[in-house]
C-alpha cells in the first residue's frame, strides 16, 4: 500500500505529526487493563503493543472478550470507570497516559474518530443527525453553529448520503441501518481525524450493506490518508481492508504480521482455527464451523498459553504452565506459541 | 424453570443476609410481628385506662412514651395498635394479590376481549389517586376495620393485575409453555405448573412494596377517622387526636408517627432488597407514580 | 402524531366513562337510603322529597346513570345535600387553594430532586449517591402527615416562626400565603422529592449506559456537554411524565395534609363531605379529581410524543 498519504483536504491542520509519514499515528506499548469486578479483578488486556501509521489499516481480530475493543477504549481514555489502565499510549507523538483527562478528551475528539458496532444505538434519538455530526466541529475546531452545520452537510455528502442538505435536519430513526452507519462515519470524520477506530462497524448490518461500508471506509482512507484500526471477529472482512493484522486471545496478541503473511502462513493454532471457521461465501447463511470450547474468562486465565484448554495441537509440554513469548517466525510476522506451524495438527 | 425454586430461595436468602439494610428491615419486621401478636400482653397498661390525674405527662419511667390527653399510656397504645396496622396491611394486600393475580392471569392467558374488558376496568381504578379512592369507598361503606381493608385492597388490585398480566404474556411465548400447550395440557395445569412459578418473583417484590404502601394508606385512613374505630387504638388516629396538643406534648406526635415510619421503612427495605435479587430492573413510570400512598 | 393523539383521546374517554360509572355506583353502595342517611337527625319529609327528586334517585338505575353522565358532560355534578349549592361551584371554589399547595410542593420537590437525582446518577457509588439513596428511602417511608406534625412541632411550637395551620389566599396576601404554605408544602414535597430523586437517578443511569453516550464521549465533548445535551435530554422525557402525574395526584391526594393544616382545598372538601355524608359533593370531588388526573396523563403523553421524535411517526 502507499506509504505517502495524500495531504488531508483540510479545514485545519491534521495534527502535530502531520508532516512525518513514518511516525505512527497511534502507538501503544505494554498496555494492561484490569477491571475490578464483584468477583475480583479481571485482566481484560495484558501487555499489548502495536502501532498504526497514516494511511494504514490495522485489523485487531479476536472473539468477543478477547480484549480487542478494550485495548482501544483504554488507550483513548474511554474505558469504564472500574478499569485500571497501565502502559504507554502515544497519539501523534503525545503521551496520552500522562495527560489529565480534559486534555486527553480534546486530543481524542480532535484526532481520533470512532465508529461503533450498532448504528441503531450509537446515535442519540432526540438530536438531529446534523447536530450530532456538527457538535464535534464546534467543540474542537471552534466553528460557529452555522459553519458547523454547513460542514455537517459536506460530511453527509462525503459519506454518500443523498440529499444531505435536507437529511441533516432529520432524526436517526428516519434513516435505515446502513445510512445510520454512514452518519456515524461522517460523525467520526467531522474533525478530519488522523485516526479512525472502527469497532465491528459492519457486524450489525446485512451483507450487502456490509460490503458498502467496507468500501466506503477503504475509499475514505485513501482520500483522506487516515490511519484505521479495524476491530472485528470476522477474518473475511480483514483480508479486504487491512494492511497488517493482530490476532488477540485472552487479552494478549497471539499473532501479528502483514495480512498476506498471516493469511498465507498462519503460525498460531488459534489463527488457523479462526481461518478454518471463516464463513464460505458460497454457502452464506449456513452455520459457522465454530471452534470447540469457550474463550477463557478474564477473571480466571490459565497460567500458560491462554488457548491451551481449546488447543487441538498442544505440541509442547510447556504450553499448559508457561506463557510462550511473542517471537518472529518471518520478517514482520510474530507469533506467541511454542509450536509454530503446528505440523502435527 | 420450576425445578430451580429451591436454589432460587437459597440464593435469595444468602443475598439478603449480606445486605445490611435488608437485615435491619427483617429484624424490625420480626419485632413487629412479635408486638403485633403479643402487644396486648407486652403493654404495661391497658389501652383505655383513663387517668385524669395523669393527663399529658411527658415520658417518664412509669410512662416511657408519656400519656395522652385522657391520661392513657402512649406506649401501651402504640404497642397494641401495631396489630391493627399489620392486619389491615396483610389482609388488604392479600385481597389485592388474590383479585389482581386472578384478573391478570385471565387477561394475559385468554387475551382478546377478556383482556380488554378486565384491563380497561383496571385502568379505571388506576385513574383515581390512591388515597382518594380509598376514602370514597370507606365513606360510602361506613368506616371501620373491614371496610378499610376492602378499600385498600381494591386500590392496590390494578398493580398486581398489571404485573401478573405482563408476566403471563412473556411466559406464554416461551418454548416450554408452547410445548405444554401443544401436548394438550389443560389451561389450569399449565398456569399452575409453568406460569405461576415464573411470575412469582415480580409478585413477591410487588407484595412486599405494596405492604409498605398499604400500611401508609391505613395510617392515613385512620388519621381521617375512617379506619378502626375508637376506643381501639390506631397509629394514624393517635396522631389525629394528638395534633391539637402537639406543641405542648411532643410525645403525642413523635411516637405513633415513628412507629408508622419504622414499619413502612422496614417493608420498603426488604422489598427493595428482594427486588435487587429477584427482579432487577429500572424503575418504571407507573411504579414511580404509584409510590405515593 | 395526530393518530396517536386521537387514539389516546379515545382511550381516555373510555376510561373516563368507566370512572363516571364507579363514581355513580359509589352512591349505590351506601347502605340504606343515601338521602335519609345524609339528613340523619335533621330529617324532614319536605327536604327529603326535594332532595330525592333533585338527585333523581326515584328513577330506575340506568336512567339515573345516563342522566348523571349527561349532566356531568355539561358541568352539572348535582347539588350538595347540605347547602343545596351546585357541586361544581363548590369544587371550583376550593381548587385554587389545592393547586397553590400542590404546585408549591412539586416545585420544592424538584428543587431538591433534580440536582440530587442527576448528581447521584452521574457519580453513582459516591458518598453523595449513598446519601441520596438514604434520603429517598426515608422519604418514601415517612407519612406526609407525620412530617407535617413534626414541622408544626418544630417551626410553630419550638421556634414559633410559622403559623401551625390556616390559609390565606395567594391573591390576597402573597407573604402571608407563603408563611402558611411552607409547612404543608414541605411535608408533601418531601415524599414527592424522594420519588422524583429515585426516578431521576434511575432514568439518568439508564441513559448513561446507552451506546450514544459513549459515542458522545468518544467525540471528546466536555463532560458537562455530554450530560446536558445527550443524557438529560433523553433522561428527562420520562421524568416530565412522572412530575406531571405526581402533580395531578397531589391535587386529589393531599386530603390528610389539608385536614391537618386546615387548608380549605379539594381534599378538605372531600373530608368534610365524608363527615357530613354529603354524597353528591364527595362524588363530585372524586370525579373532578379523577378527570383532572386523566386529562393530565393525556397531556403528558402528547407532550411526550412531542419531546421524543421517535414517537411522532407511530
Amino acid at each position: 500500500m502507499s506509504s505517502t498519504p495524500p495531504p488531508a483536504a483540510g479545514v485545519a491542520g491534521t495534527g502535530p505529526a502531520a508532516g512525518d509519514a513514518d511516525a505512527p499515528v497511534l502507538a501503544i506499548e505494554d498496555l494492561t487493563v484490569t477491571i475490578g469486578t464483584r468477583r475480583g479483578p479481571a485482566r481484560a488486556v495484558a501487555g499489548v503493543d502495536w502501532s498504526v501509521r497514516a494511511g494504514q489499516t490495522l485489523a485487531l481480530v479476536g472473539e468477543s472478550g478477547s480484549g480487542k475493543s478494550m485495548t482501544v477504549l483504554a488507550a483513548t481514555g474511554l474505558a469504564p470507570r472500574a478499569a485500571r489502565v497501565t502502559g504507554r499510549v502515544r497519539l501523534l507523538g503525545e503521551e496520552l497516559t500522562a495527560l489529565p483527562e480534559p486534555r486527553r478528551r480534546q486530543l481524542r475528539g480532535r484526532h481520533v474518530g470512532f465508529v461503533f458496532q450498532d448504528p441503531m444505538t450509537s446515535l442519540n434519538p432526540v438530536l438531529t443527525v446534523g447536530r450530532q455530526v456538527s457538535e464535534a466541529c464546534e467543540e474542537h475546531l471552534g466553528m460557529t453553529r452555522r459553519q458547523a452545520r454547513d460542514r455537517a452537510v459536506e460530511l453527509l455528502d462525503l459519506v454518500g448520503i443523498p440529499l444531505p442538505g435536507r437529511r441533516v435536519e432529520e432524526y436517526p430513526h428516519q434513516f435505515s441501518g446502513g445510512m445510520r452507519q454512514r452518519v456515524v462515519i461522517a460523525m467520526a470524520l467531522a474533525c478530519e481525524p488522523a485516526l479512525l477506530i472502527a469497532d465491528e462497524p459492519t457486524t450489525a448490518l446485512d451483507v450487502t450493506t456490509q460490503a458498502q461500508i467496507v468500501e466506503l471506509v477503504a475509499d475514505l482512507r485513501r482520500r483522506l490518508g487516515t490511519a484505521v484500526v479495524w476491530i472485528t471477529h470476522d477474518l473475511g472482512v480483514v483480508a479486504g481492508v487491512a494492511d497488517t493484522v493482530a490476532v488477540m486471545y485472552g487479552g494478549r496478541i497471539v499473532e501479528r504480521g502483514d495480512v498476506d503473511a498471516v493469511f498465507d502462513a498462519p503460525a498460531h493454532p488459534y489463527t488457523r482455527a479462526l481461518l478454518a471457521a471463516r464463513p464460505d461465501p458460497q454457502h452464506a447463511g449456513g452455520d459457522l464451523p465454530a471452534i470447540a470450547g469457550a474463550p477463557p474468562s478474564p477473571l480466571d486465565l490459565p497460567p500458560g498459553c491462554a488457548f491451551w484448554p481449546r488447543c487441538p495441537v498442544r505440541g509442547d509440554a510447556r504450553c499448559e504452565h508457561e506463557l510462550p513469548p511473542l517471537v518472529p517466525v518471518a520478517p514482520g510476522h510474530e507469533v506467541r506459541t511454542f509450536c509454530p506451524g503446528g505440523e502435527d495438527a | 424453570m420450576s425445578g430451580g425454586s429451591d436454589g432460587t430461595l437459597r440464593r435469595t436468602l444468602s443475598a439478603l443476609r449480606h445486605d445490611p439494610p435488608a437485615v435491619a428491615g427483617t429484624v424490625v419486621l420480626l419485632l413487629l410481628l412479635v408486638v403485633g401478636v403479643a402487644g396486648r400482653w407486652l403493654a404495661p397498661a391497658g389501652v383505655n385506662d383513663v387517668d385524669v390525674d395523669q393527663m399529658l405527662r411527658p415520658p417518664s419511667l412509669d410512662h416511657p412514651f408519656g400519656t395522652d390527653e385522657l391520661g392513657r399510656d402512649v406506649l401501651s397504645r402504640v404497642l397494641v395498635a401495631a396489630r391493627v396496622s399489620l392486619e389491615v396491611g396483610l389482609v388488604s394486600v392479600g385481597i389485592a394479590l388474590l383479585v389482581g393475580v386472578t384478573v391478570g392471569l385471565l387477561a394475559g392467558w385468554y387475551r382478546g376481549w377478556v383482556d380488554n374488558v378486565l384491563m380497561r376496568g383496571m385502568d379505571v381504578l388506576f385513574a383515581f389517586p390512591v388515597l382518594l379512592l380509598a376514602v370514597a369507598i370507606v365513606a360510602v361503606l361506613g368506616p371501620g376495620l373491614v371496610t378499610a381493608m376492602v378499600a385498600i385492597g381494591v386500590v392496590y388490585t390494578p398493580i398486581f393485575a398489571r404485573v401478573t398480566r405482563a408476566g403471563v404474556l412473556s411466559v406464554r411465548e416461551q418454548v416450554f409453555v408452547r410445548a405444554a400447550v401443544s401436548i394438550g395440557a389443560s389451561d389450569a395445569r399449565i398456569i399452575r405448573r409453568h406460569v405461576l412459578p415464573n411470575i412469582a418473583a415480580p409478585l413477591i417484590v410487588q407484595t412486599s412494596l405494596s405492604l409498605a404502601f398499604a400500611i401508609l394508606s391505613e395510617a392515613a385512613l385512620s388519621f381521617l377517622g375512617l379506619g378502626v374505630q375508637p376506643p381501639d387504638p390506631a397509629w394514624g388516629r393517635m396522631l389525629y387526636d394528638g395534633r391539637g396538643f402537639v406543641t405542648e406534648a411532643w410525645w403525642l406526635g413523635v411516637f405513633p408517627g415513628a412507629a408508622i415510619f419504622l414499619t413502612v421503612l422496614a417493608f420498603n427495605l426488604v422489598g427493595d432488597a428482594l427486588r435487587d435479587v429477584l427482579d432487577p430492573r429500572q424503575l418504571t413510570v407507573s411504579e414511580a407514580n404509584r409510590s405515593r400512598a | 402524531m395526530t393518530r396517536f393523539v386521537l387514539r389516546r383521546l379515545l382511550q381516555s374517554a373510555v376510561v373516563l366513562l368507566g370512572v363516571t360509572l364507579v363514581v355513580f355506583l359509589l352512591l349505590q353502595l351506601v347502605p340504606g337510603d343515601p338521602v335519609r342517611v345524609a339528613l340523619g337527625t335533621r330529617f324532614d319529609q319536605q327536604t327529603y322529597d326535594a332532595l330525592r327528586e333533585r338527585s333523581g334517585l326515584d328513577r330506575p338505575l340506568v336512567a339515573q346513570y345516563v342522566s348523571y353522565v349527561g349532566h356531568a358532560l355539561t358541568g352539572d355534578l348535582g347539588v350538595s345535600f347540605r347547602s343545596g349549592q351546585p357541586v361544581t361551584t363548590i369544587v371550583l371554589e376550593r381548587l385554587p387553594a389545592t393547586l397553590s399547595l400542590a404546585v408549591t410542593a412539586v416545585l420544592l420537590a424538584l428543587l431538591v430532586a433534580f440536582p440530587l437525582g442527576v448528581l447521584s446518577a452521574v457519580r453513582s457509588g459516591s458518598a453523595l449517591d449513598h446519601a441520596a439513596r438514604v434520603f429517598s428511602q426515608f422519604g418514601v417511608s415517612v407519612p406526609d402527615f407525620w412530617m407535617g406534625i413534626m414541622g408544626i412541632l418544630l417551626f410553630a411550637g419550638v421556634l414559633g416562626w410559622l403559623p401551625p395551620s390556616g390559609y390565606v389566599a395567594l391573591t390576597e396576601d402573597p407573604a402571608r400565603w407563603a408563611s402558611h404554605v411552607i409547612l404543608p408544602a414541605t411535608a408533601v414535597g418531601l415524599v414527592t422529592a424522594s420519588i422524583l430523586t429515585r426516578f431521576i437517578r434511575s432514568s439518568v443511569l439508564e441513559v448513561l449506559s446507552e451506546d450514544y453516550v459513549r459515542t458522545a464521549e468518544a467525540k471528546g465533548l466536555r463532560a458537562r456537554v455530554v450530560v446536558v445535551r445527550h443524557v438529560l435530554r433523553n433522561a428527562l422525557i420520562p421524568v416530565v411524565t412522572v412530575v406531571a402525574v405526581q402533580l395531578a395526584s397531589l391535587v386529589g391526594g393531599v386530603i390528610v395534609i389539608e385536614v391537618l393544616f386546615a387548608w380549605p382545598g379539594v381534599g378538605r372538601l372531600t373530608y368534610d363531605a365524608v363527615q357530613a355524608r354529603d354524597y353528591p359533593v364527595l362524588q363530585g370531588a372524586v370525579l373532578f379529581v379523577a378527570a383532572l388526573f386523566l386529562l393530565m396523563n393525556l397531556l403528558v403523553d402528547v407532550l411526550y410524543a412531542r419531546l421524543d421524535p421517535r414517537i411522532g411517526l407511530r
